[in-house]
């Protein structure tokens, strides 16, 4: 589709979220299109960026993200700090997030695409990326169900730094921690590299803006995966193959609302589909680089992403949810989300390049 | 891009319209004079929305 009848698309709803849903809703449909053409027109691929650092020791991804948490970090911190009504990404430290983290790392790299570069992807009109998002719901929403059984191994209670310390020293703590990451990074790829890449320091600047913006708005931090599972969970729930009332998450007040009031009301899934639209509207000029799968590609990725969402609900957050929200609003179970990714993202690379992906 | 990719998409986005009309349809209407504010900072509300981050 042209630019020109896309971008009227978009404006109609825009329009129609702030006249028939919340003003609020279509200001954050606006920040999800940011995020969509961010993403996709500088290709920000967090799952990308780690397998370049992998096998080719090239650092500028990884550098691009770390540019980007500093810089959320810096805006969320702050903001967290000034005011009360707004909630970081605290998700709890526990078997269930070492598991999690570990398994959403090796599949994003199957699935080519971590929560926020399957959803770019699908926009850009990927065919595998598009074939996942259906199974990424279904297993984040399975994941959700079965998450308080996996919660019984055992957790501890959520850490926040801007709770702990105060927002000044949870930056300072957070920037130590991505100067360590860097160091890492440093040592693993040797000297005479570069790292500085144009593309993707103006995506995390403008992902670090959006973000920062998303909790200015909204009052929470940018999340992707909950929406996913509340979309299957309405559709099965509706197909009369699930009971909400008997499942411990979603029989929660919160959850029990957001499954019966319409997902144009639920935050992520507002900016689930303006970064679908934003990605869709780079596409138009985007050129294709997608090539054509065989049989056993399709099965293994499909399986990746289904495995890739449930995955994402036990580690509580994928990329987005728990890496760059959970660290930049000082969550100490982002801290602890990336290595055990990264672990898994080491076996990913070796599972993709064994099925030539 | 390929004619196949590009019915691929129509499917896609064509399954996703259908997925929010049915949606929209089957839920209760919205209460436009309990709107959430604006802007979340500084409103006084603290937010009440999903986050994959909250386990419960």
């Amino acid at each position: 589709m042209k630019r020109l009848p896309l971008s009227l698309l978009l404006l109609l709803f825009f329009i129609y979220l702030g006249w028939s849903v919340s003003i609020r809703q279509a200001v954050l449909f606006a920040v999800g299109i940011g995020m969509g053409a961010a993403l996709s027109g500088a290709r920000f691929g967090f799952t990308t960026g780690w397998r370049q650092l992998i096998e080719q020791r090239d650092p500028r991804g990884v550098a691009g993200q770390l540019v980007l948490l500093a810089l959320a970090s810096a805006f969320s911190l702050t903001l967290l700090g000034q005011y009360s009504e707004l909630t970081a990404a605290l998700g709890p430290p526990s078997i269930s997030l070492l598991i999690g983290a570990f398994v959403f790392g090796l599949t994003m790299q199957i699935a080519d695409g971590c929560g926020s570069g399957t959803l770019y992807k699908a926009g850009l009109g990927v065919p595998l990326n598009m074939g996942i998002l259906p199974l990424f719901a279904l297993g984040s929403f399975l994941g959700s169900v079965q998450v308080n059984d996996w919660l019984k191994l055992g957790q501890l209670e959520p850490i926040g730094l801007v709770t702990e310390f105060g927002s000044a020293q949870a930056l300072w703590l957070t920037l130590a921690g991505l100067v360590f990451f860097g160091l890492a990074a440093r040592l693993w790829v040797g000297p005479g590299r570069t790292w500085w890449d144009r593309k993707w320091l103006l995506g995390a600047v403008a992902l670090a803006v959006l973000a920062a913006l998303n909790l200015l708005i909204a009052g929470q931090p940018w999340g992707v995966v909950y929406g996913f599972g509340l979309w299957a969970a309405k559709i099965v729930t509706a197909a009369g193959l699930f009971d909400p009332t008997a499942n411990t998450f979603w029989s929660q007040a919160g959850n029990a609302q957001r499954l019966s009031e319409m997902v144009l009301l639920d935050i992520t899934s507002i900016t689930n589909i303006g970064i679908l639209g934003g990605a869709l509207w780079i596409s138009a000029r985007a050129k294709s680089d997608s090539q054509p799968l065989t049989a056993t590609q399709w099965v293994i990725g499909l399986l990746a992403g289904f495995l890739m969402g449930y995955s994402s609900r036990l580690a509580f957050g994928c990329n987005i949810g728990a890496m760059l929200s959970g660290i930049s609003t000082g969550s100490i179970h982002g801290w602890i989300w990336v290595p055990l990714a990264f672990a898994g993202t080491l076996l990913g690379v070796r599972v993709r390049r064994h099925y030539k992906l | 891009m390929s004619l196949s990719k590009h019915k691929l998409q129509l499917v896609f986005w064509c399954g996703l319209l259908v997925f929010l009309v049915w949606d929209t349809t089957q839920a209760p209407p919205v209460d436009l004079r309990n709107e959430p504010p604006l802007i979340a900072a500084g409103s006084g509300k603290a937010s009440s929305g999903g986050h994959c981050a909250i386990a419960k």
